[in-house]
């Protein structure tokens, strides 16, 4: 099977790595980088566990190989803190408990920051329409909207 | 039912460099080679069994093929390989071709409209196929290179049966024109899934309009399905029933019936033949009553 030498930037730092041809980005950032905020769930883009940001835009890892990943940015939940500051997300997922289990938590974080990045100000329908894609099976999904809404309202 | 491994079998990944390399390695692997667009179908189905390629030729990064274009001559082209989500937010798509935006966006997640292509969506030839309605209706072009150059084959020819297109060995498909539709035309794609958005369509139906002084009732429809039969179609037999009488609320009935009449679903995971036989004349329905209203409102 076929290796491939990828060159790619995670959460501001920029690697090369060799993967095989059959590896997912996700088994890619969770065994090799040992990002394991990003969470494996249904591996058949349901669930929206392992979003992570690619070059801005949030994709499932479990539906992109690690071979494609060739020349992209990628974020992950890792990343979304900066000089030890919580993105305002986070903060407002701990203030307002949009967490339960937390393991749909990641892939909330991350679709909700790229969201608020091409909206700053969703309404609540733009909100739910974003996170068709997650999956929360503790049916927190009121608690996580709320969360965002405090973040839109105040416009970071 | 065979559950989702969580790592993919054992293949060569080959992102092509040229036209003429993807192409050699269709002819040269045949059944083995599956081309790579997005991937969301074929990475699930290789998961789960259903397809066992050795060879994926990624040909998403060649020449022209995220490329969109608009020109009042031309038209609307899309690459093969433009995203669910491009394709959504493209203002000239947006202005011009409002129901290929719908259709675009009623695919499955965000997530994934950054990963599934037009072209993917097309060559899958699922019946289920969102954007392949809106593509019967606008009589899209499907422009293909292959071993002989390139080749130009209607929407209408394109679909050949469950998972089967029009495409020849070494072929892929390169991009899709949608020519400049009749003036003053009204598109809708309604769609019912099991949730709100995002599944697959358990019925899906794209309706066109425009006035055209030549029929009879002084306008056209073009009417198209999916989900309903082995391949997405036109119905033929509603478009007319609605260019030859005055349309009212019961020829827009009568229409509704010869799509249901043109329909022959089958029962699936997502719900019943005699279900969608039920929503196909409903939705068409819903579609006529919503083009026709905004086509009045204009004349």
């Amino acid at each position: 099977m076929k290796k491939h030498m990828i060159s790619f930037t995670i959460n501001g730092v920029e690697e090369t790595r060799e993967v095989p041809s059959n590896m997912t980005l996700l088994t890619f950032l969770r065994e090799h980088l040992t990002l394991t905020g990003v969470k494996s769930g249904c591996d058949a883009g349901e669930c929206g566990a392992c979003t992570v940001l690619m070059d801005g835009e949030p994709v499932n890892a479990c539906m992109v190989l690690a071979a494609e990943a060739d020349g992209v940015n990628i974020r992950t939940v890792e990343g979304l803190a900066s000089e030890g500051k919580l993105d305002p997300l986070q903060e407002a997922f701990i203030e307002l408990t949009g967490t339960q289990c937390g393991f749909c938590t990641p892939g909330v974080l991350i679709q909700a920051r790229a969201l608020l990045d091409r909206n700053p100000h969703p309404t609540v329908d733009e909100i739910k329409n974003a996170l068709r894609g997650n999956l929360c099976r503790c049916t927190g999904y009121t608690k996580i909207v709320e969360a965002i809404q405090a973040v839109a309202q105040e416009g970071s | 039912m065979k559950l989702p491994l969580p790592e993919l079998p054992q293949f060569d990944y080959i992102k092509a460099e040229s036209a003429e390399r993807a192409i050699d390695l269709l002819q040269e692997k045949g059944a083995a080679a599956r081309i790579l667009m997005g991937g969301t179908d074929l990475l699930v189905r290789m998961r789960n069994g259903a397809l066992a390629p050795t060879v994926l030729v990624d040909i998403k990064n060649l020449p022209g093929m995220s490329a969109i274009s608009f020109t009042k001559k031309d038209g609307l082209t899309v690459g093969a390989a433009v995203t669910m989500n491009a394709l959504a937010r493209n203002s000239d798509v947006l202005h011009h071709y409002p129901l290929l935006a719908e259709a675009a966006e009623s695919v499955a997640s965000y997530q994934l409209r950054n990963r599934a292509t037009v072209g993917g969506n097309l060559c899958n030839a699922s019946p289920a196929a969102d954007t392949a309605p809106a593509a019967l209706v606008l009589e899209a072009e499907l422009t293909v290179m292959g071993p002989k150059g390139e080749r130009t084959i209607p929407a209408m020819e394109f679909f050949k049966g469950p998972g089967v297109n029009a495409l020849e060995a070494g072929e892929f498909l390169a991009r899709i024109n949608y020519s400049n539709p009749p003036k003053g035309w009204k598109g809708r794609y309604m769609k019912i899934g099991r949730n709100a958005g995002g599944d697959l369509a358990i019925v899906g139906v794209a309706v066109m309009g425009y006035p055209d002084k030549d029929a009879p009732s002084d306008f056209r429809f073009r009417i198209a399905l999916a989900s309903v039969a082995p391949t997405t179609i036109r119905v033929h037999e509603a478009e007319e029933i609605l260019a030859q009488n005055p349309i009212t609320e019961t020829v827009i009935g009568m229409a509704a019936e010869a799509a249901q009449e043109a329909a022959t679903p089958i029962d699936d995971v997502r719900a019943s033949a005699r279900y969608r036989n039920a929503m196909v004349k409903e939705l068409t329905r819903r579609g006529l009553v919503d083009v026709w209203s905004s086509l009045k409102k204009e004349a």
